[in-house]
């Protein structure tokens, strides 16, 4: 198993009365490109403070590459790049002159090399053009994008990008995907949140889902959505093939996205459909070997890998289930 | 974003190295990056703007009203028409109560309460800028607003008083006359006096800066405290509370327009503001150590 790069156990924050994040225990593997995902209001940003040190924990504890956090701030926060609740500067101040600013804040960041820094920062997020323009005048396209260069001054182990794509263009937003796969390329463990998944389904290799402050599923984005495959039989024989489908032992009566259903086909065939369990008993060439042994007339056959939103949909309880 | 060699930027490579710099060092960077921020920034040129505005108003209204009937206006006011030194003083008792007190206001007020309403507070702790270190350095920034503002009004005031009227010996408060040199390192000594004065004022702007995200309600709590002290300074019923309020001392200057100079004022003026320091210092910190920042 991996070192964690980012690892909470029953981490909670209550403000007053309302219970931001519950007991959350996220385990993100060192090297991993990993999506945060949640509905607006989930705890996602939250979260993200607590393991920054901005906000204290009311119960739990987390570690940040390593090290206890709030208590290693001083010498865990140099190693960890971020962009939280989008990007924050002085509106009177050039891009350029922000980010120097945040740069002489760490005092890790050595003085000499802090222009060709800021430069190559403001240069990988192309930005190098309106380094001289004061904030106040920027686009939110650009502020996101100077909030991505502050979070790249320094050589970091950790980057915690929270909806890093907010305000971009599809062009910008192709952009920061492909800065995401280098800096990964580079060993860089990034920790994205979002709640745009097609996204997040692009570049990441773990995720997390929260929803009202709690941990729904977490683990490789395979894991995430194996367990949410379909399997679609076109079938005149539906009475016949669910009988099969369900000796074979996938879930039945599942309200949400799964059990066995049918749905009457124009041609007078029905749909199929059950859930894959994820279980390695039930291999699609077994499933259509055990139909046709029972003598069902499988006219079409599919296996439906869900789509990582219609996994999002189904945990956080948000939509509803539609049937093919 | 150009997805070339990403994280191995080539002068990304040893920074963490810059460690050896010393924390010391990284803290002085971190003020004079602070310091560039406060002077680039068009408000505080604005406030030290409206400061110089007193002492030109004060020489161009004697100069073209042929001065004032004596023993009416501020102290020294009559003075100016014979010796254009006493703007500068005129000017800084005009501004003590109110004018100073508010630009200090505006600029400690601003300090953390500015950040977070922008959101950069989150970014400077990320850094990590260290939270007390974060405090020290602005508190450090707004008492070096504290000498420009005050050197405005006397240096403006001198140079006006200068060009409009004749310049010669002082007379002191105690009859004795002292030559231009002597008289311009006294007006050194009062600038040096009011800037202390307003260092207690400083703290108090820096804590209620950490109580809010919004800047405004700590410039103004903070200006008004001042006000408030000075009323409760004259209200005779309060006497007992008067020596430790710290706007007592504020007016007490006088003492170096004496020959010799009475050193004494100064002092005991020193010791109320580090006295003020300490405490509303101890409470900035202990309220921004715990604070969540969710702006």
């Amino acid at each position: 198993m991996p070192d964690l790069a980012i690892e909470t156990h029953g981490l909670t924050k209550r403000f007053r009365s309302q219970v931001a994040v519950d007991g959350l225990d996220l385990a993100v593997p060192e090297g991993s490109v990993f999506g945060f995902l949640g509905p607006n209001g989930s705890g996602k940003t939250t979260t993200i403070r607590m393991l920054l040190g901005l906000v204290a924990a009311t119960a739990g504890d987390a570690r940040v590459l390593g090290a206890d956090m709030p208590h290693h701030v001083d010498s865990v926060l140099p190693r960890v790049g971020a962009l939280v609740e989008g990007p924050a500067f002085s509106p009177y101040l050039s891009g350029e002159a922000n980010l120097r600013r945040f740069d002489a804040a760490d005092r890790h960041a050595p003085r000499g090399t802090r222009s060709d820094r800021v430069a190559l920062a403001l240069e990988r997020v192309g930005l190098s053009h309106a380094a001289k323009k004061k904030v106040g005048a920027y686009s939110l396209g650009m502020k996101q994008r100077l909030g991505l260069a502050n979070a790249l001054l320094m050589r970091r182990e950790l980057l915690v990008l929270d909806e890093p794509t907010n305000g971009l263009d599809p062009q910008g937003t192709r952009e920061v995907r492909s800065l995401i796969r280098s800096l990964a390329d580079g060993g860089t463990t990034v920790f994205v949140s979002s709640h745009l998944l097609a996204e997040v389904e692009q570049v990441c290799t773990h995720a997390a889902v929260m929803s009202v402050g709690r941990l729904v599923a977490q683990g490789t984005l395979d894991e995430l959505r194996g367990s949410g495959s379909r399997v679609l039989v076109r079938t005149p024989d539906p009475g016949r093939a669910r009988a099969v489908l369900a000796e074979l032992g996938l879930p039945i009566g599942e309200t949400a996205a799964g059990g066995i259903r049918s749905v009457m086909d124009a041609s007078g065939d029905e749909l199929v459909t059950a859930r894959l369990g994820g279980s390695a008993d039930a291999a699609p060439e077994a499933i259509v070997a055990a139909l046709v042994n029972a003598g069902v007339r499988v006219r079409g056959f599919e296996i439906e890998r869900a789509s990582l939103e219609q996994r999002f949909v189904d945990l956080t309880g948000e939509g509803f289930d539609v049937v093919a | 974003m150009s997805s070339r060699e990403a994280n191995d930027g080539p002068v990304g490579v040893d920074a963490r190295v810059g460690r050896s710099g010393g924390a010391g060092g990284g803290t002085l960077s971190l003020l004079g990056s602070e310091l560039l921020t406060l002077f680039r920034r068009r408000r505080t040129w604005a406030l030290l703007g409206a400061l110089a505005l007193i002492p030109i108003l004060i020489a161009l209204a004697v100069r073209l009203s042929g001065g004032p009937p004596t023993g009416r206006g501020p102290a020294f006011l009559d003075q100016i028409t014979n010796n254009g030194f006493f703007v500068g003083v005129t000017a800084i008792l005009v501004a003590i109560p109110l004018f100073l007190p508010l630009t200090i206001g505006v600029v400690a007020g601003d300090a953390i309460a500015g950040e977070a309403s922008h959101g950069t507070l989150r970014y400077l702790l990320i850094a990590p800028a260290g939270r007390i270190r974060l405090l020290l350095v602005k508190y450090a920034a707004a008492a070096v607003f504290c000498v420009a503002a005050t050197l405005t009004v006397v240096v403006v005031g001198t140079l006006i008083g200068w060009a409009l009227f004749p310049i010669g010996p002082v007379t002191l408060l105690s009859g004795a006359t002292v030559g231009v040199g002597d008289a311009l390192l006294r007006f050194l000594a009062i600038a040096a006096y009011v800037t202390v004065s307003l260092l207690g004022l400083s703290a108090i702007g820096l804590f209620l800066s950490t109580l809010t995200t919004v800047p405004v309600g700590a410039m103004a709590a903070t200006a008004i405290l001042a006000v408030v002290s000075q009323i409760v300074g004259a209200l005779p019923q309060l006497e007992w509370l008067h020596p430790w309020l710290f706007t007592h001392y504020w007016l007490g200057f006088g003492d170096l327009m004496r020959d010799p100079i009475v050193w004494d004022t100064f002092g005991d003026n020193a010791l109320l503001q580090a006295g003020y320091l300490v405490v509303f210092g101890a409470l900035a910190v202990g309220r921004f150590l715990t604070k969540d920042v969710l702006s």
